[in-house]
């Protein structure tokens, strides 16, 4: 590229904000004014002050916020749950808040032409007082109310605007909307520091709050399209997730894992593959807990460390069942190989869900991980939410080459899929069926590998057994069809026979 | 008792507007005020701290610090009426009668020029 070319680019501004980078094409328009648009409560001033916030720490870049809306303690105040410590930032002269909040009982008359220009002057001085590279306003709604005249106001913001780009500092402005889907902004601010619009939504569906951003316009670059989930921390701030702009470029591996249970292995040719998603699907009570269970005991056998997420058991009840099967989680735990961690899955979103268990799965570093059950998750989301969900966990421990294994639970006791698994029977490298066989007024269980990706597999529907020290893989349901169906029937041998004659011409290993 | 007035106008560098409010403010306060009031002209371009202490927003703004009740004006003062009902000043009986007096503060009425011409001086 030519110098002149490279000239003309637009350059960007690391935000420093976690995810939102990514989704900006490497971050803000350097030295342009952004406006970031949202309806009350969808986390503006918090994107605002992190703004500034992720600029002195991890940039060392100062900072200026300009509020129209709440007062500077209370703002120091609000954000010391993020662990934003402003008044620490002000004394060291990295951090400067211009207060243009209305004062109660402040009512001033107005007597001819006005402008801001008070307001500009207190924003340059600041601006070079903390050698400030980033400013935040927020929000313009508060200053269209102190000032009746719109029409001054907005011209103001303007020059502002102009004057900002001028000092060479990159700025973010806040304004309000009144509907997720709508107009962009109240009193049309984006007419004029429209270069940039990003917003954020937080949408009541299905009685659930999710939140997104989404850019809607860079002027001159380039960024991601569409609405993207994020979620406020504690402690954090915005944590963005850029679930579709994940790229599919994991890394594979030859290396297979023990499923726990060697009769398994030998029918996945072997045993999964080390960086595998796995899924298993069936009804309850056909063995899906044991498998996840034998899954960690395999791997803790070898020395790996195993991570499980429960959502559907507690604790106790988990380690008294894997107990049962002659399995001692309390050992592996104390020797640092399992970590099980149980929650109900109503205790926070799905964002959040992600965002904790990738902070979990980054402390412990597990060589295998477990989630009993998916379909647990699915219940207290929405569908495009649960999508997102997995999509994101799935290629993040595919990146972090860890061994994955899901269970999902169909609604049905007798075949049938469930959601779970339309939306991860994609992403899946290998699917495990597990299944109830009704003959002559018995319950048996059948078990069969579905799909193995990269590998030969068995593709008999087998019997399996449970007992005081696990599962049982026995012989191929025969002389049975339609067990997958969910309707299980007795053939002859003379018409299995004829229908084996009828597919002679495809016989041998698929 | 006579109190005493102090009044600051915070205006912003030269422009017409700053000029108007300057030019206006002391007509009003040497008409209503004689005597008894102390006028401090601030320029937020060359002191910003001043502006950020007080909060000042738009410019020109007076401001009337005493006597209390604090009370601040915005804009470029043109409508003297308007403006002493801002200050909460009783405007001073003129020995001439009402309709005169608005004849003439008409007359008054500063141009831009004017406040140009003020500005060198200043």
């Amino acid at each position: 590229m030519s110098a002149k070319k490279k000239a003309l680019l637009i350059s960007k501004l690391k935000t420093g904000i976690p995810g939102f980078d990514f989704l900006a094409g490497g971050g803000l328009p350097k030295g342009r004014t952004t406006l970031i648009a949202g309806t009350a409560g969808s986390a503006k001033t918090v994107i605002a002050v992190q703004f500034l916030a992720e600029g002195v720490m991890k940039a060392n870049e100062g900072g200026v916020f300009v509020t129209f809306e709440e007062s500077p303690a209370d703002i120091r105040r609000n954000m010391s749950g993020f662990n934003w410590d402003i008044e620490k930032w002000e004394t060291e002269g990295k951090f400067a808040f211009v207060d243009a909040s209305p004062e109660l009982g402040d009512h001033a008359v107005v007597v001819g032409e006005y402008d801001l220009g008070a307001l500009l002057a207190r924003i340059e001085n600041a601006v070079g007082k903390v050698g400030a590279k980033r400013v935040a306003m927020d929000s313009l709604g508060a200053i269209f109310i102190q000032f009746a005249d719109s029409a001054t106001v907005r011209h103001e913001l303007f020059r502002i605007s102009s004057a900002l780009k001028q000092m060479g500092v990159t700025a973010v402005m806040t304004a309000e909307r009144n509907e997720e889907y709508g107009d962009i902004s109240r009193y049309g601010v984006e007419e004029f520091v429209a270069d940039n619009v990003i917003i954020l939504r937080n949408v009541l569906e299905q009685e659930k709050r999710r939140r997104t951003m989404e850019i809607l316009k860079f002027r001159g670059t380039s960024h991601q399209k569409g609405e993207f989930p994020f979620s406020v921390m504690p402690g954090e701030g915005i944590i963005v997730i850029p679930l579709s702009a994940l790229e599919l470029k994991q890394k594979t591996s030859e290396i297979r894992i023990t499923s726990g249970n060697r009769e398994l292995d030998n029918m996945c040719g072997g045993g999964f593959f080390r960086d595998s998603i796995i899924l298993i699907s069936g009804a309850t009570g056909t063995g899906k807990t044991l498998m996840v269970t034998e899954f960690i005991a395999g791997g803790a056998n070898n020395g790996e460390k195993c991570l499980l997420f429960a959502f559907e058991e507690s604790r106790e009840q988990l380690f008294r069942n894997a107990t049962g099967w002659g399995i001692d989680f309390e050992k592996m735990e104390k020797e640092g190989k399992l970590k099980v961690i149980c929650q109900y899955p109503e205790t926070a979103g799905l964002e959040d869900h992600l965002i904790k268990m990738k902070q979990v799965i980054t402390d412990f570093k597990p060589n295998r991980l477990a989630v009993d059950s998916l379909s647990a998750l699915e219940r207290v989301s929405t569908i495009k939410s649960f999508r997102e969900f997995v999509i994101g966990l799935t290629s993040f421990i595919k990146h972090e080459e860890i061994a994955g294994l899901f269970t999902s639970t169909t609604p049905t006791l007798m075949g049938g899929t469930s959601i779970t698994e339309t939306h991860i029977s994609t992403i899946a490298d290998s699917i495990i069926l597990l299944r109830y066989v009704e003959m002559y007024g018995e319950m048996r269980r059948g078990l069969t590998v579905l799909k193995m990706r990269g590998s030969r597999h068995d593709k008999d529907i087998r019997e399996f057994t449970i007992d005081g020290k696990g599962m049982h893989i026995g012989k191929p349901f025969r002389d049975v069809t339609g067990i997958l169906e969910g309707s299980p029937r007795h053939a002859v041998p003379a018409e299995m026979e004829r229908i084996g004659a009828l597919f002679q011409a495809d016989a041998g290993e698929g | 008792m006579v109190d005493k007035f102090i009044l600051k106008l915070y205006i912003t560098g030269q422009t017409p507007k700053s000029g108007r409010a300057a030019v206006n403010i002391r007509r009003i306060c040497e008409e209503e005020l004689k005597g008894r009031y102390e006028l401090v002209i601030i320029d937020v371009l060359e002191r910003p701290q001043l502006a950020e202490d007080e909060k000042i927003l738009a410019t020109p703004t007076l401001i009337k610090e005493l006597p209390p009740p604090l009370r601040r004006v915005i804009g470029d003062l043109s409508d003297t009426a308007k403006v002493l009902i801002g200050l909460d000043i009783q405007p001073y009986t003129h020995p001439k009668g009402k309709e005169e007096v608005r004849n003439e503060r008409q007359e008054e009425s500063v141009t831009n020029q004017q406040a140009e011409n003020w500005y060198s001086r200043l």
